[in-house]
């Protein structure tokens, strides 16, 4: 407790007299006092290090706290110097955290990492906030100001005020109205109250819609209460349309995922009738390609999830192969045999790649340019790897599609498939065409797979969790048909992200199989039937 | 005819190793003391269980590097129950009347637990349970050496609420019994302490959910009223990561909203790039960076041990290493491996956890352990921020529950019995399902 009241003597004695004289010899003192506390094991301490870095305010604190931010300080084991490390692999280049001055490299076994809460982060978040208010760059100001939106704190207006006269970017200029304007919601003066309440007027920040019903159960003048709840019941209204483009982009990711993870069984069931219980194993196998290549190139993230798609497309495409080659082909038009083979086939993939990679699941990190979100505003923001996964699984039907619309593979895939002695007698290879056929449902598992692994986890159990949902789409779309697994498939999503809110996600999965039971009662062939003799076979 | 002809070599290999199996056990009967261990090595569940498995092998092993027990051997005798409910009764029958183990050291979901519990009971052996469960169970036969809900739950609630603020709460879980039990316990729990209902939103999700857009996005909304909130997830292992996933890409930091987990360890992390859940919380009552000389002791035996300087150590491995070594102090201070001198003999048995304390049998057939609370560091590891000031007694039936209030459990002997109701002054035998 006396170590305590010494150290906020000291700090307090060097804030003030820093204030006096303002000159860097000071600034290099509270730095020295903040580099000491970090160094403590207890958190307290080393949240009074990051006050004392934010009162000193210096170039050489905001590169510490980014630092810190970043997880990038460490102290080297040996000397207890306090350091901040650069590139993130086993050896650091590091430098002092006085100084800036570069120290070399030393191996990640020397340094001992400072480690943070969340207190903490906030805290430098907040106070980062602060430098970068008067930073150059408009977008770094930008962000800043935002950051007190998100975080509404006493005392941020009065911060703002005069900054706002010299700003002359407008969209920060804005963001700092905005801020000026909720604070003043809990003015004294009900005249600048009431100003403020025009001025957020239409705005959808959740923290203006906390201010305003706030403001609103506390206003006693009745003129004063209609006008909130008019600008609340427009704030509002906008809310409720953003929440259902929201729920209708959850449906269509949902149904991309669906899509994607059926499209490889629309061939093999759909086209070629074979029930393959191991769909979801290519699937996983797709996934574990894209771990092992992200094994293979740890310095280029991003770039090896491209490269994965066409190496799992490969991977599965063989494995598919040779399950045809190998089981499949001499149990073709016993459905109940193939059933049970490959369900064997699934728990031989399973327990294999258990062996192989272990049972516990394999982490594949998600590349920065799909991570995070494009926000639209701050009631509607879209998550990247979503949006991603959408346009590529319309991108592998649209592909798929071509292949067996335009192609000569694809027009002996669909001789073969509607009368297979007659494609015989017109010099078509069926043997072949079977393998390549199932091969190329295989690949796009395979490639699903790649999606997948973005999404979920990739582990021994990957596919077991996706073939119900696939079978459920091919049959529901009508099988055989592209089209079908694709309206499907997006239908369901929608219908299992309207529904999950309403009724809970356990409930909402059975609404929607006691919904296609129902459905393939009436319609047995699905959504979009086939037509002709094939549909006879 | 394959088919067939490949099911009759299988059941004639199966009947081979049996009888080898029986075999070698005969040799070996009169000069080792077997230890069963029932962890499912196939499955679903083989992602956390194996390691269970083999911390148990090396526990044996360096127990008889140590000269064993009352001067014999240990030998440990694996089984597979294959995460099948039923075949984990059956494996526990099989490892008690035909291998005759001294005791079972396994399971991992309370449902297993449930299916073990009348053979254990019925034979008359001891099963060693090392996972945290939803309490409201306490067997003459059964130690449990995981966390009771007071020793997990209820303090990481206390937690946020005491230090952090919270005030609005998401309780979130898989559809099974223990999260709904434990949900049911922290809920009647934040009503107690004053929380009202609009402050409490309660969600459950199916095994291996995986699509989560819509739910973080409910949780956003309502942790946007600026009051603090937070989320008690009891979401089990899989469903964790596009759960933690989807927050991150949400925009969901735990600097906002964290969420605290009971599920998630070491082990779960270390299968999750953990960029996006820097800050999250969870509440164990052993994390492998506690600095203390158990632990470092531990950890360097296990890497050793599993030859790989990368596997990590994880709460469950802890309940293990304080069951093992108290069943083993209980056996050597009865002197016999019987199942009711060991019984008897256990209680008050206390033996070193790897927190740097000591783990005590209570007579509810619990353990005393201390309770920590840790934040996701971006290298998969935990950094304690807060725990308790001494070790907490697992409760096996929760105070916060209106019908297990008046219930103690406590195996001595006058009372004897799990479940002894102090209002009706009545002991309601071991059928309490």
């Amino acid at each position: 407790m006396i170590r305590f009241f010494q150290w906020m003597l000291l700090i307090s004695l060097i804030v003030t007299s820093s204030l006096v004289n303002a000159v860097a010899a000071n600034q290099d003192d509270t730095l020295e006092i903040a580099v000491a506390l970090l160094q403590s094991k207890s958190f307290n301490e080393k949240v009074k290090a990051i006050e004392v870095l934010e009162t000193n305010g210096g170039e050489q604190a905001k590169i510490l706290l980014n630092a810190l931010l970043d997880n990038r300080v460490f102290y080297i084991k040996k000397d207890k110097r306090l350091v901040v490390g650069g590139s993130q692999d086993k050896e650091y280049s590091v430098s002092d955290a006085l100084t800036g001055e570069a120290l070399g490299t030393l191996h990640r076994g020397q340094l001992q990492k400072i480690t943070l809460n969340n207190k903490m982060r906030r805290q430098i978040r907040s106070a980062l906030a602060v430098m970068n208010l008067r930073n150059p760059d408009a977008e770094k100001r930008l962000a800043a100001v935002n950051q007190m939106l998100d975080r509404p704190e006493e005392e941020q207006a009065q911060l703002l005020e005069p900054l706002l006269a010299q700003e002359r970017n407008d969209r920060v200029r804005d963001a700092m109205q905005i801020v000026i304007a909720l604070s003043n919601l809990s003015s004294d003066k009900p005249e600048q109250r009431m100003n403020a309440v025009t001025a957020l007027e239409g705005n959808i920040h959740p923290a203006v819609r906390n201010g305003l019903s706030r403001l609103q159960r506390e206003t006693r003048d009745p003129a004063a209460v209609k006008k909130i709840a008019q600008v609340l019941e427009t704030i509002d209204h906008k809310l409720r349309l953003y929440s259902l483009l929201e729920n209708l982009f959850f449906g269509l990711s949902l149904g991309s995922v669906l899509v994607l993870a059926a499209i490889g069984l629309a061939i093999t069931f759909g086209v070629m009738g074979v029930i393959n219980m191991a769909h979801g194993e290519l699937i996983m196998i797709g996934a574990y390609t894209t771990y092992v290549i992200q094994l293979l190139m740890p310095e280029h993230i991003g770039v090896s999830v491209l490269i994965a798609i066409p190496a799992a497309f490969i991977v599965s495409g063989a494995v598919g192969i040779a399950i045809e080659r190998g089981v499949i082909r001499f149990l073709y038009g016993r459905s109940l045999e193939t059933l049970l083979a490959t369900f064997g086939i699934s728990l031989i993939l399973q327990q294999t790649v258990r062996s192989i990679f272990s049972p516990l699941n394999r982490s594949v990190e998600t590349p920065a340019w799909m991570s995070g979100s494009w926000e639209i505003n701050s009631a509607l923001s879209l998550t990247l790897n979503r949006l991603y996964i959408i346009a590529f699984a319309l991108l592998v039907f649209a592909m798929l599609y071509l292949v067996l619309k335009k192609t000569s593979l694809g027009l002996q895939v669909r001789a073969v498939s509607q009368n297979r002695s007659m494609a015989r007698a017109m010099g078509v290879r069926s043997q072949w065409v079977d393998a390549m056929t199932f091969g190329l449902g295989s690949g796009i598992a395979g490639v699903a797979g790649v999606a997948l692994s973005q999404l979920t986890n990739v582990g021994p159990n990957l596919g077991q969790s996706y073939i119900i949902d696939s079978f459920m789409v091919v049959v529901f779309g009508g099988v055989g048909n592209l089209w079908g697994t694709l309206v499907s498939g997006l239908s369901l999503g929608v219908a299992n992200k309207f529904l999950e809110p309403w009724s809970g996600a356990v409930l909402a999965k059975i609404l929607v199989l006691v919904f296609i039971i129902l459905f393939i009662q009436k319609r047995p062939r699905g959504l979009f039937p086939q037509k002709g003799r094939a549909a006879e076979g | 005819m394959s088919t067939t002809n490949s099911r009759f070599k299988t059941s004639l290999l199966g009947a081979a190793t049996a009888v080898a199996l029986s075999a070698a056990s005969i040799a070996n009967a009169a000069d080792t003391i077997k230890v069963g261990i029932l962890h499912s090595l196939s499955g679903t569940m083989a992602i956390s269980e194996t390691t269970l498995k083999d911390t148990m092998l090396m526990l044996i092993e360096e127990q008889n590097k140590k000269g064993g027990l009352l001067g014999k051997q240990l030998e440990p005798v694996v089984v597979d129950p294959a995460s099948n409910w039923p075949l984990f009764a059956e494996k526990a029958r099989e490892l008690l009347s035909q291998h005759k183990v001294a005791a079972i050291f396994g399971n991992w979901t309370s449902v297993s637990r449930k299916s073990v519990l009348p053979v254990v009971e019925e034979l008359n052996g001891l099963l060693f349970y090392p996972v945290q469960y939803e309490g409201e169970e306490s067997s003459k036969n059964v130690f449990y050496t995981g966390a009771a809900p007071n020793q997990q739950a209820i303090p990481a609630v206390d937690y946020l609420m005491n230090e952090i603020g919270v005030k609005r709460w998401v309780l979130a879980g898989t559809d099974y019994v223990y999260p709904r039990t434990t949900n049911k316990i922290l809920e009647a729990y934040l009503k107690a302490k004053g929380v009202g209902d609009k402050d409490i939103m309660i969600n459950y999700t199916p095994f291996g959910h995986s699509d989560w857009q819509s739910i973080v996005s409910e949780i956003k909304k309502f942790g946007s009223t600026g009051v603090k909130t937070a989320v008690v997830s009891t979401i089990n292992g899989d469903a964790n990561v596009p759960f933690y996933k989807e927050l991150g890409n949400q925009g969901l930091s735990a600097e906002d909203i964290p969420v605290v987990a009971f599920s998630v360890g070491e082990e779960e992390l270390s299968g999750i790039d953990t960029k996006p859940l820097v800050g999250h919380l969870a509440a164990w009552n052993y994390f492998m960076s506690v600095d203390a000389e158990p632990n470092s002791e531990f950890i360097s035996a296990w890497k050793s041990f599993i030859k790989n300087d990368k596997r990590v150590t994880n709460d469950p491995m802890e309940a293990h290493y304080i069951g093992f070594n108290m069943w083993v102090k209980a056996v050597e201070k009865a002197g016999t491996t019987d199942s009711d001198a060991v019984q008897e003999a256990i209680i008050g048995v206390a033996v070193p956890n790897l927190t740097g304390g000591l783990s005590a049998m209570m007579p509810n057939h619990h353990i005393t352990k201390p309770v920590l609370i840790g934040e996701i560091q971006d290298d998969g590891q935990f950094v304690v921020v807060w725990q308790t000031s001494g070790l907490v007694a697992g409760d096996a039936w929760s105070d916060y529950l209106p019908g297990s209030k008046d219930i103690i459990s406590d195996w001595r002997a006058p009372l004897s019995c799990g479940n002894y109701n102090v209002k009706t002054a009545k002991c309601s035998g071991q059928n309490y399902e």
